[in-house]
């Protein structure tokens, strides 16, 4: 296979070679420590490492700890095995496909010019030819240059704050406590039953008492904030907020959506604020761009929720609202969320205008399977939010 | 090149994926546990009872539960009959020193799965079934277990392993898994099975069955599963469903929409997915399979 990775000659060797790979999966988000890779190692040893396929599914069972993971696995073995970064780039443009284009006729070569090249394109207009081959290219970088950068949205300094509020946030949602009694040994409630049968070891009489009382049952969070363009401007101490949250609270399950929805849980948990902002940006590329409310949470409570949702949850959605889709999905994602216990409390940074009324569509249908709805525009708010989180 | 462990099972009747068949060989090889994340009825249960089976040895199974502590899993004294000891020693007028002696002993532990597979003597299967829904605490609990095969009852003093038992973890995904209990085992995440791979489990399973019909219901399945449902159909369902349509002398399930819609229930486990599925649609899917 000529698309095998070529090493270079003072390569160590493959133990290093499978190093070097755990390392690239290291990067990449898999928790992978010293032990994984002699695991991965002694897994090649039990099988024929000679086909590339055995070799994948081997490193596959030994590395993959989660089911995004093995998702992505094949591509991430691509890009350290087979090279298939560089080879994909160089297989972009097509030949093929863009000779058929050329030799069809001249002026759709000339709109698809139009397209992708022309806003950065200097050489415009000069050439056909050359304007489809580079046209893909300009277009990506034009891409980025749309892609909202989140540091400029949130800064270090917002997320240590931001942990403060989140930390007394939740001191505060622990007070609520379960009703089975446990036994405990400091409380005032006696646990008679337990009390009779330690009395069995000193002949029947009571001699050591047992207490018992309910213990305390955390409140999970489950927040979800839209990141579109019209929310540019509110999310800001919003992210900050998720940040402080998940660092403070191994519970708590964030994510982000525009068009796509994305769980940004682990992302927020990296312990280093700017490193985390850094992943936080690649993760959400399309920000400010439009948002699917309806169809993003559906998604959420098709797939997340099932896992991470229950009587004990309370699902915060912080966005305005304003959908780009019908009102449908977003109500039946609602009543999913419902049907399965948690509170929802939506937090609508619009809703400290002076006479804001819910009238975006989404907003409207969603209002009424709503357990709180409340403004949110800084900090503050976030912090007012512990008495309706119970 | 599959591993031997594919063919093995397939003759237990179990047909596992290329994937899962990687995992289960290099958990054995290392003598890792093995964890297998995925819906319900994709055939996490199923894979530790064929392995038990092919490797003739017993299945020592601990259903997880809310509220699940090391007593339950563990051993636990048996309280009852070592109060009839003491008083029917107490009657024969034995002295309190050699009744002691007796009373923790192994004929008073009533041994619970992690123990019993700590002490057969061949090596068995300890499969941990649906882990997520212990406690985080046990599962803590379990980590000390796994990575020492080892425990220490006080009176009696540590027991280890005679043999590695294979351990097989199973979650359904109630609650998200621990990094730590994830980072010791090798991981596998079984899907439904492709249409091919589930066609060839019915042929098993229902071996009188029409293959034309059999071939019809994989696909009624498989289309379903793409339906928006709360609780999609596994394998077991599938199978129920084989077994349903068979039963009531259906060669092809466009004959008869209407009985191929009762025979629902089979698949359908909420009324609000049987709702979902009008009789217009399983018609339709009915129709196209």
């Amino acid at each position: 296979m000529s698309r095998v990775t070529r090493f270079a000659a003072r390569d160590p060797g493959p133990s290093a070679r499978i190093a070097g790979f755990i390392g690239h999966l290291r990067e990449q988000g898999y928790q992978l420590g010293v032990g994984d890779t002699l695991i991965a190692l002694q897994a090649l040893e039990t099988v024929d490492p000679c086909s590339i396929e055995v070799v994948r599914a081997a490193l596959r069972a030994s590395c993959v700890k989660h089911r995004e993971q093995q998702q992505n696995f094949d591509a991430l073995f691509d890009s350290y095995w087979l090279q298939n970064g560089r080879v994909r780039e160089k297989a972009a443009p097509k030949p093929s496909e863009r000779n058929l284009k050329g030799g069809n006729s001249s002026r759709s070569t000339a709109g698809q010019d139009q397209d992708q090249g022309r806003t950065d394109t200097p050489d415009n207009g000069e050439g056909e030819i050359e304007a489809s081959g580079v046209g893909r290219k300009v277009a990506a970088r034009r891409d980025i240059k749309l892609k909202k950068d989140l540091r400029q949205w949130v800064s270090p300094e917002d997320v240590t704050e931001a942990e403060q509020i989140a930390k007394q946030l939740g001191e505060q949602l622990r007070h609520q406590r379960s009703r089975r009694y446990t036994k405990h040994a400091h409380s005032t409630y006696l646990d008679l039953r337990h009390t009779l049968r330690k009395a069995m070891t000193t002949g029947g009489e009571p001699l050591n008492l047992a207490w018992k009382m309910r213990p305390y049952r955390p409140i999970k969070i489950a927040a979800l904030c839209d990141v579109s363009g019209s929310m540019e401007h509110y999310s800001r101490p919003f992210l900050a907020f998720l940040a402080g949250m998940m660092r403070s609270d191994p519970n708590a399950d964030a994510y982000l959506f525009h068009t796509r929805l994305v769980r940004i849980t682990d992302t927020l948990r990296d312990r280093d604020a700017l490193r985390m902002l850094n992943r936080l940006t690649l993760l959400s590329d399309g920000v400010g761009g439009g948002s699917k409310i309806g169809a993003n949470l559906e998604r959420y409570a098709e797939r997340y929720a099932r896992r991470f949702v229950n009587s004990q949850t309370v699902v915060l959605i912080f966005s305005d609202g304003y959908d780009s889709d019908s009102p449908e999905p977003l109500v039946n994602a609602l009543q999913r969320l419902r049907k399965r216990g948690a509170k929802i409390v939506w937090l609508n940074p619009l809703k400290g205008w002076v006479d804001y009324q819910p009238v975006a569509r989404a907003m409207a249908a969603a209002l009424p399977l709503l357990d709180h709805f409340a403004p949110a525009t800084t900090l503050q708010d976030l912090a007012d939010l512990g008495a309706h989180l119970q | 090149m599959t591993p031997d462990i594919q063919p093995a099972l397939e003759s237990q009747g179990y047909l596992a994926a290329d994937n899962l068949s990687m995992a289960l060989h290099i958990a054995m090889q290392l003598e890792r546990p093995l964890l297998l994340e995925g819906d319900a009825g994709v055939g996490k249960t199923e894979l530790a009872k064929a392995l038990a089976t092919h490797l003739n040895t017993e299945l020592i199974r601990l259903q997880c539960y809310e509220g699940l502590d090391a007593h339950h899993a563990l051993y636990e004294w048996n309280y009852p009959k070592q109060l009839l000891t003491i008083r029917s020693a107490a009657a024969e007028g034995k002295s309190g020193a050699t009744v002691e002696q007796r009373l923790f002993g192994e004929e008073f532990l009533i041994e619970r799965p992690l123990l019993k597979a700590l002490q057969a003597t061949s090596r068995p299967v300890l499969l941990i079934d649906e882990i997520d829904r212990a406690d985080e605490a046990f599962e803590a609990f379990l980590l000390e277990v796994l990575s020492d095969f080892q425990i220490s009852i006080p009176e009696l003093g540590t027991i280890r392993a005679k043999q590695r038992p294979f351990v097989i973890l199973t979650a359904n995904g109630t609650r998200d898994l621990s990094d730590a209990l994830r980072r010791r085992c090798i991981y596998s995440y079984l899907d439904y099975p492709d249409r091919h791979r589930e066609l060839a489990i019915l042929h098993r399973r229902i071996p009188d069955a029409d293959t034309h019909l059999l071939g019809q219901i994989t696909h009624f399945v498989h289309s379903l599963r793409e339906e928006s449902l709360e609780k999609k159909p596994g394998i077991a369902e599938t199978i129920d469903f084989a077994a349903a349509i068979a039963g009531l002398g259906l060669n092809d399930l466009s004959d008869n929409p209407a009985l191929v819609h009762q025979a629902l229930v089979t698949l359908l486990k909420t009324q609000a997915d049987l709702d979902a599925i009008a009789p217009e649609v399983s018609a339709r899917l009915a129709g196209r399979a």
